[in-house]
């Protein structure tokens, strides 16, 4: 980036041939890198900064950034809004759509605003359901569901038109990504659903937490068989747990995510149970990264989102890469060194007759 | 929400228990037979078709769809989508899906192959894709399937296969004999 200030990181990268979005994450990804994303926690505010702070986390570590929509049906600030703000300082966000809380005529419409403002990835989702939230009394939507999701949005995409048929003048522009899990059962129709997704639309999925890598290592076997790994780019979810406790729970209340007891007994086993889950999440990153037919990882590291950087840091898939990070946010160093003069002026006293003089002399 | 003296013993907004699912599952473990039946029927409503039409089909439609809705809700807990894709789905009907998938399964199914919003319910999908492997037609569940009409809701499945059939019959003879 050479033009400095001037450029506007808001606004999106000049096309190239064959790349369905103006995103970094596409870009990423056909070049054939490791691409790294993670998830960012949405606030219950309706203060912009909170999101930024939440952003800035990940600054320099990741290609991307979903934005949760309603995860675990639970009320927060909302996706589209989410990405909104992110892309108006440059992140790269993901935008999740569920199909639980809108129906076909609302999401459209979500899509077309959110590719306005600069949005470059989707990921289609059909949703927890409303039971596993903080209101369960709502009304269940699921109007469409990933898949005709997908298939919609890639028609919008491609064909300029919306479900109805009806003409679209600039249509979005968007990498279109949904979900996996190769964990839970029918265990040999998983690749085949993948299959269908990719049929539907997907060009990138993003899988549930990953902590059996032998039943991963099954699953993408049928996967390179059917050569779905050459038609689509697949990310594997990996995240630390921050107790055996916490893996306990998770696994009899949270539906879809499979923890072998191998890895709560390692948990338990270990003096420091929250790094002992880094540690495990470590592992699984670079088997991961090293698994023939994965080409990127998604970290979740839900309330502990500051460890997603070490966690990058440590397992070394970048291989010295550097994400994009956000120009204006100054760098360590600046900040060490400001710090510093700081420190060496403080006992100064300050005359303020001086200050001023000095200041218009300089003008 | 306020604690009463009443609480549901089941919390989830479809209350049922697991013996509900008992002639659900049947029609699942008898597909390949359903899915014989099925062909059958068509075969004949297709060979009705003029006297469909000559009654007219509006007409006809409240009879049939009394009919329609009393065996499929008995074998399948049909809910008349009016868009059925039992053939395509191993008998086991995707609208008793709670989050009504029409290309299931999601990524929530239990370890023990039951749904996770109704935890006693066995996965529509689950037993879909075991239904669809017994069944002649199986790999019509590999196909995306169109997001549901709801303008649909309540009419016969039966009657729009038969016309929508008998149309194309009309196309390729058409087509065949200029």
């Amino acid at each position: 980036m050479t033009a400095g200030a001037s450029e506007d990181i808001s606004a999106p990268l000049p096309p190239l041939p064959g790349h369905t979005s103006r995103g970094r994450l596409e870009r990423v990804l056909r070049a054939g890198e490791f691409a790294v994303t993670a998830e960012l926690n949405p606030p219950d505010s309706a203060d912009p900064n909170e999101v930024f702070e939440r952003g800035a986390i990940f600054d320099g570590w990741v290609d991307g950034i979903n934005a949760t929509d309603g995860s675990g049906a639970n009320c927060h600030m909302s996706s589209v809004s989410i990405c909104a703000l992110l892309t108006r300082v440059g992140y790269s966000p993901i935008m999740q759509i569920s199909c639980r809380d809108h129906n076909r005529i609302a999401i459209q419409g979500n899509v077309l605003g959110a590719a306005a403002m600069g949005v470059n990835n989707i990921l289609c989702l059909t949703g927890d359901g409303v039971q596993a939230g903080d209101q369960p009394g709502a009304k269940p939507v699921f109007d469409l569901d990933c898949m005709s999701l997908l298939r919609t949005i890639r028609q919008m995409r491609d064909e300029g038109r919306f479900l109805s048929g009806r003409k679209i003048t600039s249509p979005p522009q968007v990498f279109l990504g949904a979900a996996i899990n190769p964990f839970a059962p029918p265990y040999d129709f998983r690749p085949y659903r993948l299959a269908k997704k990719i049929d539907a639309g997907a060009q990138f999925v993003q899988s549930q937490y990953c902590f059996d890598i032998p039943m991963l290592e099954r699953y993408m076997e049928q996967v390179r068989d059917m050569g779905l790994d050459e038609k689509c780019f697949i990310m594997i979810g990996v995240g630390p747990l921050a107790s055996a406790r916490a893996a306990k729970w998770i696994r009899s209340n949270v539906p879809g995510i499979h923890i072998p007891d191998a890895i709560i007994d390692r948990l338990e086993g270990a003096e420091d149970q929250k790094l002992e889950g880094k540690k495990i999440c470590i592992e699984m990153l670079q088997q991961v990264h090293e698994m023939k037919g994965v080409s990127g990882a998604h970290v979740m590291a839900y309330r502990q989102e500051e460890l997603v950087a070490e966690i990058v840091y440590e397992s070394g898939v970048l291989k010295g890469r550097k994400p994009w990070k956000r120009e204006s946010n100054p760098d360590f160093e600046a900040v060490t060194d400001a710090v510093e003069t700081v420190r060496e002026q403080i006992n100064t006293p300050i005359d303020p007759a001086e200050v001023v003089a000095a200041v218009s002399e300089e003008q | 929400m306020a604690k009463s003296a009443y609480q549901a013993s089941d919390t989830n907004p479809i209350t049922r228990t697991s013996a509900f699912y008992t002639v659900r599952q049947w029609s699942v473990r008898h597909s390949r037979g359903l899915e014989r039946i099925y062909q059958m029927l068509a075969t004949v409503f297709l060979k009705l078709h003029p006297l469909w039409k000559a009654i007219g089909y509006r007409r006809v439609e409240k009879p049939v769809v009394f009919v329609e809705k009393t065996v499929k809700s008995f074998l399948f807990d049909c809910r008349m989508c009016g868009q059925c894709v039992l053939s395509d789905t191993g008998m086991s009907c995707p609208m008793n899906c709670p989050k009504s998938l029409r290309n299931g399964p999601c990524g929530g199914v239990r370890a023990n192959g039951n749904c996770e919003v109704e935890p006693d319910m066995p996965c529509v999908w689950v037993q879909a894709w075991k239904g669809s492997r017994n069944m002649q037609a199986g790999d019509n569940i590999l196909q995306v399937q169109p997001p549901v009409d709801h303008s649909w809701r309540g009419s016969s499945a039966w009657l729009r296969a038969t016309a929508k059939s008998a149309e194309e019959q009309a196309a390729f003879k058409e087509g065949a004999g200029s």
